[in-house]
């Protein structure tokens, strides 16, 4: 039987390590996702598990010191926001280029400047292409399953890449909703024991990790890694079935809402896609055929089944919560677009970016997104592709 | 790190069998990584002025100057990368530093 419980997105990835009780955790408190590690260290003191808690000087170190415990052998895990995220920026791409799966629960948060401590994916969006497998969720229960899930994925044979588990910051690392809670003794049999074949803590092999790669090697190494990112798309649907069978809760690539015969959808990411789904409903209910498609898996970016799913829709809204400043439109939307290029031509396809710096993102903006959808849908007249909503014009 | 392949890496060494990351599995290699072409002056023992005094090893930031049964040996040129601190050491002006031929 499934725990039933009430926690926030914080508490039920602190919940999740506790369950995991990894070798090492070492994190730097950064507002929103200090209370991961705060909990986690309550864990610690009261020897809940009996993981090594290094309680580093700045996110960097957090980075390293999960570096040098993975390369070690250890299962190593971190959590962070925004600027702590972008302080490890030079140890995110050593991690994924040293193939170590650290895993990593980022809480969505405004990149400064100038400073804000609200949601949005400026964090990490700018990460991905650090070479980490990155999952977002919607709600606490997502948050708590990707979390799981995500051991699994990049400590597997084929992989081994560090893996960044998001959610947004305040919106659901600190609201309390409902969840469930697997069992502690069904998570450590579902993430198993990790055994890495090599590790510098073996006395008996000794080994090198991380050294210097000259123009002879690095290449190579290079088209290893992209070759991994390729293989866990597959291995993520595997991990996924495997946790469905195990509590139900089944996960995908990304979700389609509605999708199968709308005319109209956005595309979306984290916890906007809730109210998004409401309005979604609403539209129906008023003969409107419009749907959503929910990003689960960013990176890697599940292009051609992304692809499959859209090619029917008439209009679509691709939501950013991120600028990138490439003066033509967010991350998200370059991907889309990408994808859809010569996959499914007929699509009229416009850019939203919204929510910045945690701007509320209310049903009325939502509904805006789609009303101006239906008018693209009927007139063919696309417009300015590159919009914004809920900024003040 | 999970990896089968633990052969060490020859520079004709493809993709799919490099080893993840980088890691290298045998102990002691920079011994494989000749650096003696990177040479630009070239040390040259004089033996008949060597006192075997012994100075000059120890300094070889690269271990290039063999020693046996106590005495010194000739360069290991296959490693020497001519920075010349051997030939400062040396008291007895048994080393000359020449420019190194093509
Ligand atoms: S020149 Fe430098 S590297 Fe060469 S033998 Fe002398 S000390 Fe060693
Ligand atoms: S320092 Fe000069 S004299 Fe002494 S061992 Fe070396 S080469 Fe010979």
């Amino acid at each position: 039987m499934a725990i039933r419980e009430r926690l926030s997105g914080n508490e039920a990835m602190a919940v999740a390590m506790r369950q995991i009780n990894p070798d090492v955790v070492a994190a730097f408190p950064i507002t929103p996702s200090t209370e991961i590690p705060q909990y986690f260290s309550q864990f610690v003191a009261n020897g809940e598990v009996d993981t090594e808690f290094v309680a580093v000087e700045s996110e960097h170190s957090a980075m390293s010191a999960c570096i040098g415990a993975a390369a070690a052998g250890g299962r190593a895990m971190t959590a962070t926001s925004a600027n702590g995220l972008a302080l490890m920026w030079e140890m995110l791409y050593i991690a994924a280029s040293s193939r170590l799966p650290i895993t990593m629960a980022c809480v969505n948060r405004a990149l400064s400047g100038p400073i804000n401590i609200h949601n949005d994916h400026s964090d990490s969006m700018g990460a991905r292409d650090s070479g980490w497998i990155q999952l977002y969720s919607e709600n606490n229960q997502e948050a708590y399953d990707n979390f799981i899930q995500a051991l699994r994925i990049g400590e597997h044979d084929d992989i081994m890449l560090p893996v960044m588990v998001c959610q947004d910051g305040f919106i659901t690392s600190h609201a309390v909703e409902n969840i469930e809670l697997l069992e502690d003794d069904k998570v450590k049999s579902f993430i198993g024991e990790y055994e890495p074949d090599h590790y510098m803590l073996n006395s008996k092999e000794p080994i090198g990790v991380g050294p210097l790669d000259l123009p002879a090697y690095y290449f190579e190494h290079k088209r290893q890694q992209a070759e991994a990112m390729k293989n866990s798309k597959k291995i993520i649907l595997e991990v996924a079935r495997e946790f469905e069978k195990l509590t139900g809760r089944k996960y995908d690539l990304f979700e389609e809402y509605k999708l199968n015969d709308a005319e109209i959808a956005l595309v979306i990411i984290n916890s906007t896609a809730g109210t998004a789904k409401t309005v979604v409903d609403k539209l129906r209910a008023n003969g409107v055929k419009a749907g959503l498609l929910k990003i689960r898996v960013f990176r890697p970016f599940p292009a051609e089944e992304i692809a499959n799913a859209l090619k029917h829709i008439k209009a679509l809204a691709v939501m950013d919560k991120a600028e990138s400043f490439s003066a033509v439109g967010g991350p998200l939307f370059a991907e889309i677009k990408s994808t859809l290029y010569g996959t499914a031509d007929g699509i009229k396809i416009v850019n939203y970016i919204y929510g910045l710096g945690g701007r509320d993102v209310k049903a009325d903006d939502i509904e805006t997104v789609y009303s101006q959808l239906s008018d693209i849908s009927k007139t063919g007249n696309i417009g300015e592709t590159y919009r914004y909503i809920g900024v003040r014009q | 790190m999970r990896n089968k392949n633990t052969k060490p890496m020859t520079p004709d060494v493809k993709w799919k069998e490099i080893t993840p990351g980088g890691m290298i599995f045998d102990a002691g290699n920079a011994e494989d990584f000749k650096t003696g072409d990177w040479r630009a002056m070239k040390p040259i023992w004089i033996i008949e002025k060597c006192t075997q005094c012994m100075l000059c090893p120890p300094t070889c930031p690269d271990m290039s100057i063999p020693v046996k049964d106590s005495k010194r040996l000739d360069y290991d040129y296959d490693h020497c990368k001519g920075c010349g601190v051997c030939v400062e050491v040396c008291p007895f002006d048994a080393i000359t530093f020449v420019k190194e031929e093509d």
